[in-house]
Order: C-alpha cells, then sequence, then structure tokens
C-alpha cells in the first residue's frame, strides 16, 4: 500500500535531480536480516538542501551508501526499489564499474571523519587531482592548477603550499574543506553529506556550514545532508525527512517541521532538545521512553508504537502509510506516517 | 559564603612533548595552566571549550587522576594536590568520575553487577552479600532493572552503558563526580534521559557536579555555574543565567553564536571565528585568543590578561575589563 500512496505525491516546483522510490537495503548478517532502510522515497529537487535526520541506528547513513552502491559487502544489498539520478537513470542496476563512472562526478559525497576518508599517504592536492583525473583526461600539471583553484575555494589558506600537505598535517576542518573540495571537482548535480561537521568543534563548524551553504549556492549542487544535529536542520535545509528505524515518519518543509512537529517521534526528538533557559529554573527534560527496536525484530504495526504516548490498538496491528496531512497534494505538501493524522480517504 | 566543596588554586599540568632518538623533549604542551576554580556543595560547576583547550586533562586532575604540575587542590579542606595513592584513598570514595565513552569504561568480560560492585571491593565495603544488595538498589536507582545483574556490557544500549557507569559511580556514595562529556555519545533522546537522571540523583544525595561538555545547549541546561576554557587558561566565569545573555568574552560570544538552534527563523551565526585553536605547543603569546579575536589590540599580543571581575563575573580579556572598569 504504501508505496503506491507515497508514488502518488510528486509534485515538485523544481523538478527532482534525485529521485528515490521505495529504496529498501537490507544487510545479511548470517541468519538474520537488518531492514536498514525499509521502503524510503523522496525527491530532491535541482539545487535545493533536503535533510535526513534521525538518530544511530535509524537508516540515513545506509540510504546514503544505498544511492552510491557503497553498501557494506558482502552484506549488504539493495532488494527494492530505484534511485533515479537526473541524466544518467536508476542508479539500482547499475554495476560497480558503471557506478564508478557516476561517483563523485554527477553525484559526489561528503563523510563523517575527514581522517579515515582521506589516504593518509598521499598529499591533499594528489587526492583532489585523482578525483578530477578519474572523470576527465587531463595532464597532472592542469589537475594540479585546479585542485589549487579549489583549495582555495574551500577556504584553505595559502593553497599552493597546503596542496602539498599530507593529511595529517591538517586539523579537522582543514581536512573536512579538503573532503569538500574533493567533492566539488567534477562540479556534481547532487552532493550527499552524511554527518559532515558532526567530529568538529562548534565554531569549526559554523565555518564549515557556511562554507558548505555558499558553495551549493554558487555551483548550484543539490544538497542531501545527513545529520542527527536538529540545530544543523534548521540552519541548512528546505526540506527534511525524518528517518525512525529504517523509514521516514515525517517529511515537511523545514519552518514547518520546527513550527508545528506531527509524528509523536519528531515531537519527543525536538521536546527532548534542551532549549535556551534565559534565566528560568531548571526543568526536566523531555524524554522518549525506552529505545529504537532491532531492525532485524521490527514489530509488526508501527515502528514507533513501543514508545508512543499516543499509541491505541491499530497502530499495534498494522503500519501506517506515509500519507500527505489533509489530503494536501501541493509541492510542499506535508507528509507524516501515523495512524492519528490519516484522513478518511486514506484509511 | 561557606567553604567550598573542591577548590583549584593556580592548578597546572604541564606534559613534555616526546623527544626525538637521543634528543631529549625540551618543549611541553602546557595542558592547564594556571586554573582557579570552585565548587560548593549541591553545586553543577560545567566546564566548556573545543577539543585540546584542556578541560578533560583538567577534570582527570580534579579527581586526582592526574597529578598536578603545580598548583593546589583542595576537597574539604584538605589540600589532595600532592597526596600519594595511599592517602588519596579515602579521597577516592568522595570523588569519582563518569567517562564519555560508556562502551570503552566499561570492563566487556565482567557482569554488570561485579562492575558496580568494584570500588565496594576494592575499598572493602560490606560483605559480599551486602554488596550485591547495595548492587541492585543502584541498579534501581539509576533506572535499570535487578536482571541487568548478571548481564554483560554488549547488551545493553548505549544510554543504558551510560547509567552503569553512574551506578559505579555512585557506590561509594561520594560528595562530588566529574562528568567528562557523559552524553556526547548518545542520541538525542536518550541524552534527556541521562540529564534527567544526573538532576534527579543530585536532588536526591545532595551530590556536586562538575559537567564537562563541548555542547554548551546541554551546560546551559545542567549547571549552576560556568567556566569557559581556551587552550588552558579559563577566560571567563559566570553564572549560567549571566554567561548566556551577557557573555563578555569574545570567544564566549562566538561559541555560543556558533550553537545551531533548532529555529529556521534564527539567521546564521552572527559571530563566526576565523581559524582554527592554535597548536597548543607554541600557543600565541600574551593571551591565547587574540590571532582569532575581532577585538585584539596590540597589549593583548604581548600581555597576558588576568582572569578579573566581580565575585560572580569574571572574565580574562584586556579590552572588555578596560570597557567594563570605565563604564562603572
Amino acid at each position: 500500500m504504501t508505496p503506491a500512496l507515497d508514488a502518488s505525491v510528486q509534485v515538485r516546483s523544481a523538478p527532482p535531480v534525485l529521485s528515490v522510490r521505495n529504496l529498501h537495503a537490507h544487510l545479511h548478517l548470517g541468519d538474520t536480516v537488518v531492514r536498514a532502510v525499509d521502503g524510503v522515497s523522496f525527491d530532491l529537487p535541482a539545487g535545493a538542501t533536503l535533510s535526513i535526520v534521525g538518530e544511530s541506528g535509524c537508516g540515513k547513513s545506509m540510504t546514503a551508501l544505498a544511492i552510491l552502491g557503497l553498501l557494506p559487502q558482502p552484506a549488504g544489498r539493495i532488494t527494492e526499489g530505484e534511485v533515479w539520478l537526473d541524466g544518467v537513470g536508476d542508479l539500482a542496476r547499475l554495476d560497480q564499474r558503471a557506478l564508478r563512472r557516476v561517483r563523485g562526478n554527477a553525484v559526489s559525497m561528503v563523510f563523517q571523519d575527514p581522517m579515515t576518508s582521506l589516504n593518509p599517504v598521499f598529499r591533499v592536492g594528489w587526492q583532489i587531482a585523482e578525483a578530477i583525473r578519474m572523470h576527465e583526461t587531463v595532464s597532472r600539471e592542469e589537475a594540479r592548477r585546479r585542485a589549487i583553484e579549489l583549495l582555495e575555494l574551500v577556504g584553505i589558506p595559502s593553497p599552493s603550499v597546503r596542496c602539498d600537505a599530507f593529511p595529517h598535517q591538517l586539523s579537522g576542518g582543514m581536512r573536512q574543506r579538503v573532503m569538500i573540495a574533493i567533492a566539488l571537482a567534477r562540479r556534481p548535480k547532487v552532493m550527499l553529506a552524511d554527518e559532515p561537521t558532526t567530529a568538529l568543534d562548534v565554531t569549526i563548524q559554523a565555518q564549515v556550514l557556511r562554507l558548505m551553504k555558499r558553495l551549493q549556492q554558487d555551483s548550484g549542487a543539490a544538497l542531501l545532508l545527513i545529520t542527527h544535529d536538529l540545530g544543523v536542520v534548521a540552519q541548512m535545509a528546505q526540506r527534511v525527512c525524518v528517518m525512525y528505524a529504517g523509514v521516514i515518519v515525517e517529511e515537511s518543509a523545514v519552518g514547518d517541521l520546527f513550527a508545528d512537529p506531527l509524528h509523536p517521534y519528531t515531537r519527543g526528538l525536538l521536546a527532548s532538545m534542551p532549549k535556551p533557559r534565559h534565566g528560568a529554573a531548571r526543568q526536566a527534560l523531555i524524554s522518549i521512553p525506552g529505545t529504537v527496536p532491532p531492525l532485524s525484530r521490527l514489530p509488526a504495526g508501527c515502528r514507533f508504537a513501543g514508545r508512543c504516548a499516543h499509541v491505541f490498538s491499530k497502530c499495534r496491528e498494522a503500519e501506517p502509510p506515509l500519507v500527505p496531512v489533509a489530503g494536501d497534494l501541493g509541492p510542499g505538501a506535508r507528509k507524516v506516517r501515523c495512524w492519528l493524522h490519516v484522513g478518511s480517504e486514506a484509511a | 559564603m561557606s567553604a567550598p566543596l573542591l577548590e583549584a588554586r593556580q592548578l597546572r599540568r604541564h606534559f613534555p612533548v616526546p623527544g626525538r632518538l637521543f634528543r631529549p623533549s625540551t618543549q611541553t604542551v602546557k595542558a592547564v595552566d594556571g586554573v582557579d576554580l570552585h565548587v560548593a556543595r549541591s553545586e553543577t560547576l560545567g566546564l566548556v571549550g573545543e577539543s585540546g583547550c584542556g578541560k578533560s586533562t583538567l577534570g582527570r586532575m580534579l579527581v586526582r587522576l592526574d597529578r598536578p604540575t603545580a598548583g593546589e587542590l583542595f576537597f574539604e579542606g584538605e589540600n589532595i594536590g600532592d597526596l600519594d595513592e595511599t592517602a588519596l584513598k579515602p579521597v577516592r570514595r568522595k570523588v569519582q568520575m563518569v567517562f564519555q565513552n560508556p562502551y570503552a569504561s566499561l570492563n566487556p568480560r565482567q557482569t554488570l553487577g561485579d562492575t558496580i560492585c568494584e570500588p565496594l571491593v576494592v575499598h572493602r565495603v560490606g560483605t559480599p552479600e551486602s554488596r550485591r544488595k547495595r548492587a541492585l538498589e543502584l541498579l534501581d536507582i539509576v533506572g535499570l532493572q535487578p536482571e541487568h545483574y548478571a548481564r554483560y556490557p554488549h547488551q545493553l544500549s548505549g544510554g543504558q552503558r551510560q547509567r552503569i557507569g553512574i551506578a559505579r559511580a555512585l557506590a561509594l556514595e561520594p560528595r562530588l563526580i566529574v562528568c567528562d562529556e557523559p552524553v556526547s555519545a548518545l542520541d538525542v533522546s536518550i541524552q534527556s534521559q541521562i540529564l534527567n537522571l544526573l538532576t534527579d540523583l543530585q536532588g536526591r544525595f545532595g551530590l556536586s557536579y562538575v559537567f564537562i561538555s563541548h555542547d554548551l545547549r546541554v551546560v546551559e541546561h545542567i549547571a549552576d555555574r560556568v567556566a569557559v576554557m581556551y587552550l588552558g587558561r579559563i577566560v571567563e566565569e559566570a553564572p549560567v543565567a549571566t554567561l548566556f545573555a551577557r557573555p563578555l568574552h569574545p570567544y564566549t560570544q562566538a561559541l555560543i553564536s556558533a550553537i545551531p538552534l533548532a529555529d529556521p527563523a534564527r539567521p546564521t551565526p552572527e559571530v563566526i571565528l576565523e581559524g582554527g585553536v592554535p597548536n597548543p605547543i607554541d600557543p600565541p603569546r600574551g593571551c591565547h585568543f587574540h590571532p582569532r579575536c575581532p577585538l585584539a589590540e596590540d597589549r593583548c599580543r604581548v600581555e597576558t590578561p588576568d582572569l578579573v571581575g566581580t565575585q560572580e563575573h569574571k572574565v580574562r580579556c584586556w579590552v572588555v575589563n578596560r570597557e567594563l572598569a570605565s563604564s562603572s
């Protein structure tokens, strides 16, 4: 049921440059199947920023890895669904050879930890040049010149010197800038960023977020920003998908989500963030009782039912679909996966 | 004012930088470089700063896991900064620590019950039977079930593991717990459970906390007073409401402004610091913050400002303190 309902709402102002349809990515570990991504659909319009937010193990990183064909091997595989990239086709159907031509080219990725995702034995300039030379035939000198340009673009001081530095000689913030330079090297249509600032200090995070915002506006690339930090979402994204236990539970424009969260999980998540006190007395934080169900043994009904304060019998019987609120089919439609919000037309 | 539970005076910890082969070390990292602070009974002191500012080293010194290079450390009026292990033992019962990574700080081959009992065994408290009773009581206090007694750390979630870390810290009924980034590894919905637990325990047992964190949102929630560290020194100290309403030091202002708030209507941060934290082996002369400071003057590049101000609100900045002096 769910995919059909999801598919009925594809109206968007800008055509999507990335369209994920009913994506299932499972990890087969021995006899258990971990349903890490369990039917995820979203559209990323050209030039926009869409954020996927959720807690550890909700499947947000696996969604990004599945899009790029980088699921852990041999356990991970896409079992169902499509990943349409504008001008390329369905990434889920491409073999690794074809994917290698797409990755770092039409779509690129910035990972969380810039120390482990850069190669420690090569100079950073060489690594940026490699990203260019993978996809076009240019001389070493030309590639190096462009690497220096990119380093300058991402705000690294004295780029022609830093070009010859090894990753360990740079600070965490500088390394993440190098990762962004590599991701931008081929002017991708879509950039995926998985927790790009989580490993950074707060003042450096502010610098990197500002840089990503500026570069995205200048290059026109669409950004899929994966994060656990609702503060980062509020600052960066136009639209947001909240993930829980492998599925999207709420999708909406960023303003609506923070002003009026609909899904009980989203509400709990926002309420559990410590708020500025403005000198007021300390109040107990609202927390969500319990923990996320194991993705290998999901409950029959709603995945959040076990922790939800509003649970009723239907929640334990059937999984609610992700449907537009109040039949809104416009481009800014809010969608929520909760029986409390399913109108008569969908029930 | 009653005597503080814990007081540090000009506390320092210097580490030699490893020398090369046949060349002895000549440089030192001044991880903690002259820190004065105090913690009252039932009070929470928040200690904030970015990686490498020395907050964890300071925390380890406060519980005497690390010996200060210089300075004095008073606990309940006794100078514990220089005590040896034997003399420290009674102090260790009263000062405990909760670590950041609840997995790395639990023994994977020990049951949770044994983990909680361990401090009691070390300090020869009670009989095996009474220790077992105490462990079950502690499991209940931190919101776990009796059946967790026989389980192992890998069977727990991150939040439950941190509850075990807290139960172990509580076992000897301490007066002070130093919490080093206790919720940084946890998801936000679990983080709030642990913060609530810490607040409840404080009310119940009259505990004092030193709460070390890089997350200002969490510190604003839990702390009564806050000290901001930068490269081994405290640059500002104030009651939590004052610090967030009227931060004086330019570094504090930038830190607060850089917090990404869950409010899409708020514009991007007003104050974004350029550059990163300088190398602590060779910190800038004068005020450590001057290379990144929008207010820096000639004097800041040569002379180190002191942490001065009122009893309540102290700041280490030439420019701010001059302006405060001229306006009062």
